[in-house]
């Protein structure tokens, strides 16, 4: 009995003397120290994030593990991934079981102000859309009064569906269908006129699984927004600085027109923001507190935000959209490299 | 079964020759044998005819559907899109077989795994054998299973370190498994005796412990392990999710086979008990040497239940985001080219859970008819 008391006492012991220790140490040492960026991903979502046939992770919210690992430790490949449901994911990273979650969260107010988060920025803009069979000859979501509509329960889907006919003044026939698999088998058998869910996903659907995706036609219009984005904790801002400015670094690289394989050529480019940017001149990695060349080495080993969608979005039939740089009338907007 | 009842001759005689007469004679001519078990009146003679019919209509398609008009190797999943709805598209699981079974694990380091799965199957098999119950399946088992941690996890002897989040497919089923039976069965009979026990404290730990987790399911034992237990621990802390998974596996499983081991124990009569006593032994010599070995061998056949469905459970741990093998088949499923052939994906799944299953069921019905026959030699 005496010998359980101290073990136990022991464990206590060394349980509680573990945190002090972590607590002096910020996520970039700790980082540092084990050698690699423990990132939590989607368990499988095509496009975002998805081990291929090889178990080699793939997608756009890879890529931006990959990118904060070649920022840090010059080597892209230094990233661990965690796959996280949805349940899981926020207590994963208030844990400290992991340093970056880049799993298509969305941004807002609630999960940004009260689970001790903070949203870097956006490296995916998403939100709500229909799909609709052409032979219906419908052109937008005004002319869907009455229609019958396929929808998963239980998520923002249902309650955003309904907001939007409620303001439009509108009715529609729900077919709520828990399984996607079901859900799309009832939509593409023509059980019902429409089917809707975030833009990502219909165009997904609508590449793979219809028998002939010119049939199937999506609307224009989108109604909610789902800004998707990486997240790290509360209270390490020079954790907070990294993750962000990675994801900055592939949308001015774009901005700029540096790819992963012209980079090289521009290393004695005499544009002065192309110098800043791979660390021949300025300190862009000072501040950071991690190599001059940090983005440089991100570039290089992960390519532009512009590459890695269509390494990983395009060929799934996804279209910039929204997605596009500010330049070219879309959203992605980097603050100035400098 | 109306006879009368004779001393020396249970009923059970009676029901035993009953059944031989209902299973047919099987030393007649095959025509007489068809008229014996499939025709021997008019109701069985319609039921013999609608099945029949039944099985008419569904096997040909069946076969057409998982052989003949299959796809078997594509290129990419076109060819199965084009056959899809007549033919079965063994291509996906020819494609993604190894994600299926080795999940995340670097590709190359495939061999590793697949060698420790087939080590680690090895070792049951062994275990299953009775000439092998000896002393050295002990060391045999430390062993084993130190190589398989050597190969999984490498780092030494010039194998590339793979952390345990890479771990995936069948090797995680069978290690889950493994584990989760070998440290729940131990404390399961430790529960069953405390539950039994005299002892006030320890009895109502065992009570609290069965019910409490016997209470719950599964999928919220794994959620606290997964979810709550890390914003428990202090921050810095933190135990790796697949150990906490482990855990409640073992947690859930012991509940379990505690209730199993306590029916066997209480199946044993008194006189055991007190014929332990009279001879003066202790209570763990009582416990080990008379009670436990004949209250287990009773407790087989519900044993061997909650270790299969033990086995199947494991499946659960898709909910926490590790890749065992019904996971990865999910996952498989998830990319865009490839999804849809669920049932053949879900097919291949089921054939890899029924060997297994069967496997351990046929072992349990072998193993009770050893032990009978072994019993029956001893009162000669």
């Amino acid at each position: 009995m005496k010998a359980l008391v101290m073990i136990a006492g022991v464990l206590i012991a060394a349980v509680a003397a573990v945190p002090q220790q972590a607590a002096a140490q910020s996520t970039l040492d700790t980082v540092r120290s084990k050698g690699y960026v423990q990132c939590g991903v989607n368990t499988g979502l095509a496009g975002f994030s998805q081990p291929d046939s090889k178990g080699v992770w793939r997608g756009i919210d890879v890529d931006l593990c990959r990118a904060v690992a070649a920022a840090v430790f010059a080597d892209a490949n230094k990233v661990r991934y965690t796959p996280l449901t949805a349940q899981q994911r926020f207590t994963a990273l208030q844990s400290g079981e992991i340093d970056v979650l880049a799993r298509n969260t969305t941004w807002t107010i609630t999960r940004d102000t009260g689970l001790g988060l903070n949203f870097v920025g956006v490296n995916y803009y998403d939100g709500q859309g229909f799909m609709v069979p052409k032979k219906l000859n419908v052109k937008s979501a005004k002319q869907l009064n009455g229609a019958t509509i396929c929808v998963q329960p239980g998520t923002t889907t249902e309650l955003n569906l309904a907001d939007y006919f409620r303001a439009n003044k509108m009715t529609f026939k729900p077919v709520v269908i828990e399984k996607l698999e079901e859900v799309l088998n009832a939509y593409f058998a023509g059980r019902c006129d429409v089917y809707t869910t975030d833009v990502s996903g219909l165009v997904a659907v609508r590449a793979s699984r219809a028998p002939n995706p010119a049939d199937h036609l999506i609307l224009p219009e989108v109604i909610s927004k789902e800004p998707l984005g990486p997240v790290v904790r509360h209270g390490d801002d020079r954790w907070f600085d990294i993750v962000k400015w990675s994801l900055f670094a592939m949308l001015e690289a774009e901005e700029l027109g540096l790819d992963s394989k012209s980079i090289e050529q521009h290393l004695k480019s005499a544009n002065p923001s192309i110098q800043r940017f791979v660390g021949a001149t300025g300190d862009i990695g000072k501040g950071l507190g991690i190599d001059n060349r940090w983005a440089y080495n991100l570039i290089k080993q992960v390519g532009n935000y512009g590459e890695s969608f269509e390494r990983n979005l395009t060929p799934l039939g996804f279209e910039r959209g929204l997605n596009r740089l500010w330049t070219q009338g879309g959203l992605m907007y980097a603050p100035p490299i400098r | 079964m109306t006879g009368i009842r004779k001393w020396g001759q249970p009923p059970i005689l009676q029901i035993s020759a009953s059944f031989r007469r209902q299973r047919g004679n099987w030393g007649l001519t095959p025509f007489s044998w068809l008229r014996a078990n499939l025709f021997s009146s008019w109701l069985n003679a319609l039921t013999t005819l609608l099945l029949g019919y039944l099985l008419w209509r569904m096997v040909p398609p069946l076969i057409d559907w998982a052989f003949l008009d299959a796809v078997w190797t594509a290129p990419d999943s076109k060819a199965c899109r084009a056959a899809s709805g007549k033919g079965a598209c063994w291509a996906f699981v020819a494609e993604k077989h190894r994600f299926i079974l080795f999940g995340t694990y670097p590709y190359e380091q495939h061999w590793r795994p697949a060698l420790a799965s087939l080590l680690l199957i090895a070792l049951w098999a062994v275990s299953a054998l009775r000439v092998c119950w000896k002393w050295w399946l002990i060391p045999a088992w430390t062993a084993g299973l130190a190589v398989i941690g050597i190969l999984m996890w490498g780092g030494i002897f010039g194998l590339a370190y793979v952390e345990n989040e890479r771990w995936g497919g069948l090797i995680l089923t069978l290690l889950l498994t493994t584990f989760g039976i070998a440290f729940a069965f131990p404390l399961s009979i430790v529960l069953a005796l405390a539950r039994r026990s005299r002892m006030p404290v320890l009895q109502g730990l065992a009570v609290g412990f069965i019910e409490l987790v016997r209470g719950v399911p599964l999928i919220s034992l794994l959620f606290m392990a997964s979810v709550m237990l890390p914003l428990f621990l202090p921050s810095g802390v933190s135990i790796d999710k697949l150990l906490r998974a482990q855990i409640a596996l073992i947690l859930f499983a012991a509940a379990y086979l505690a209730e199993v081991v306590r029916g066997g124990l209480q199946a044993i009569p008194a006189g055991q008990y007190e014929a332990a006593d009279a001879l003066g032994l202790s209570y763990w010599k009582k416990t080990l040497l008379v009670i436990l070995p004949q209250a287990l061998r009773i407790a087989i056949p519900p044993l061997v239940n909650s270790f299969i469905a033990f086995f199947k459970d494991t499946s659960l741990v898709l909910i926490i985001g590790l890749f065992d093998l019904l996971s990865t088949i999910k996952v498989a499923l998830t990319e865009p080219a490839w999804t849809g052939f669920g049932v053949e994906a879900y097919l291949f799944a089921s054939i890899v859970y029924f060997v297994f299953c069967h496997a351990m069921s046929r072992y349990s019905q072998n193993l009770e008819r050893e032990l009978a026959r072994a019993e029956e030699g001893r009162r000669r």
